[in-house]
């Protein structure tokens, strides 16, 4: 009994210790990742979307409330004076979230491009979502009408084959894109300029 | 006990170097070590949780009940491991790009549990620590020759920091591709192994 005691205090106490340990090495580095994943990740992915921006999608970008949630939204001006914005959304693919960056044409409500940022895929498998943007490139010219689901799940997307949770969960966060930006499109129109 | 201290540290650079002589951890010494930089990065990553779970292993070994010891050991080292991968995406971005996955696998690197378990849980602190540097620096040195020696013959370049090569073969070198894929990987370990029994044999 004493020793089966003394496991459970053990076990409890190193677990604690430990998810304290975490929680304060995760707050205090919480910003500097934050800006790293701004420049690495979300920067190259805006400037793929929109390769002839001529303005600076980074520096005006702005936040949209929806209830608690806050979304920060990267607007850009086309070459031929139209406006688009950039945001990012996630969905669940093999391994964990899947970051996809939708760009959207705020006159047309065409998508202008989708990129994947930040993954945890398997490499060479559902990596390709991201290391190949043959798959993403799908959505670019889609309007928002159509079905953003892969083919097996009666959508408009050919999935990657041996992919198909990531495919899925690209899906899934293109979906959540188009919901957002229903919802929000009157308060970004508000504040973009 | 300088001596001894001395014999701990030193065993993990050459008699007892972890992939080469111990054959443990070879997970990641096969899939990352692609290029000098990707080895060297993977290896100071390890190095670091080593002599953390190491240190702490062995001071907390005579509370750790026997039973649940391995529990005890993979809550500490999967928590260095956790302070590792948030320390790299905080410091070094564009590396931990790179190593993706095989940074939250050191957790399951034979290297960890092995010294947990064969050294730092029998001996003190102190020894554990030169134990875990050594072992650490080690693992370093062969996964960055590993990656040296690949990306040498795979890409004809030598790359340790930033995307300039400090070395590059002439135009006349034809880049061996084959040796940055996977299968090369078991190719230049079989053949480093090699070399390293022919250096040990008296």
């Amino acid at each position: 009994m004493r020793e089966m005691i003394s496991m459970i205090v053990v076990l409890t106490v190193l677990t604690a210790v430990s998810g304290g340990l975490l929680a304060a090495v995760k707050s205090g580095t919480e910003v500097r990742i934050e800006n790293q994943v701004l420049k690495f990740q979300k920067a190259p992915a805006i400037k793929e979307l929109f390769p002839k921006a001529t303005n600076n999608p980074l520096a005006e970008r702005f936040t949209v409330k929806d209830g608690k949630t806050e979304w920060q939204i990267f607007p850009t001006k086309l070459p031929d004076g139209s406006k688009a914005i950039a945001f990012e959304t996630h969905g669940i693919g093999f391994a964990g979230p899947v970051g996809l960056m939708v760009g959207i044409n705020l006159k047309t409500d065409h998508i202008v491009g989708a990129r994947v940022t930040t993954h945890s895929e398997t490499p060479g498998v559902g990596a390709r979502a991201k290391d190949d943007p043959t798959f993403v490139s799908q959505f670019a010219g889609m309007s928002l009408d159509k079905k953003f689901a892969i083919k097996s799940d009666g959508g408009d997307i050919d999935g990657i084959s041996g992919a198909t949770f990531t495919s899925k969960g690209v899906c899934v966060a293109a979906r959540q894109a188009k919901e957002i930006y229903r919802k929000l499109k009157p308060e970004i129109l508000k504040q973009i300029k | 006990m300088a001596q001894s201290l001395a014999k701990e540290f030193t065993k993990g650079l050459w008699a007892e170097i972890p992939p080469f002589r111990l054959v443990l951890g070879l997970c990641p010494t096969l899939a990352v070590t692609k290029t000098v930089e990707n080895g060297i990065g993977m290896g100071v990553a390890t190095a670091f949780v080593l002599v953390f779970s190491n240190l702490l292993v062995s001071m907390l070994r005579n509370l750790i009940p026997s039973k649940v010891r391995i529990a005890c050991y993979i809550v500490i080292i999967a928590t260095f491991v956790t302070i590792v991968e948030l320390l790299m995406q905080a410091f070094t971005y564009p590396l931990y790009l790179k190593l993706g996955i095989f940074i939250p696998l050191i957790v399951v690197n034979c290297i960890l549990l092995g010294r947990a378990e064969a050294f730092a849980s029998k001996n003190s602190p102190i020894l554990s620590l030169a134990d875990g540097l050594g072992m650490g620096i080690g693992y370093t040195l062969a996964l960055g020759a590993l990656g040296g020696v690949r990306e040498i013959i795979g890409h004809g370049t030598l790359t340790f920091w930033g995307g300039t090569p400090v070395f590059e073969m002439g135009a006349w070198f034809h880049p061996f591709a084959f040796m940055i894929q996977a299968p090369g990987a078991f190719v230049a370990l079989g053949l480093m192994l090699c070399f390293m029994n022919l250096m040990g044999k008296q």
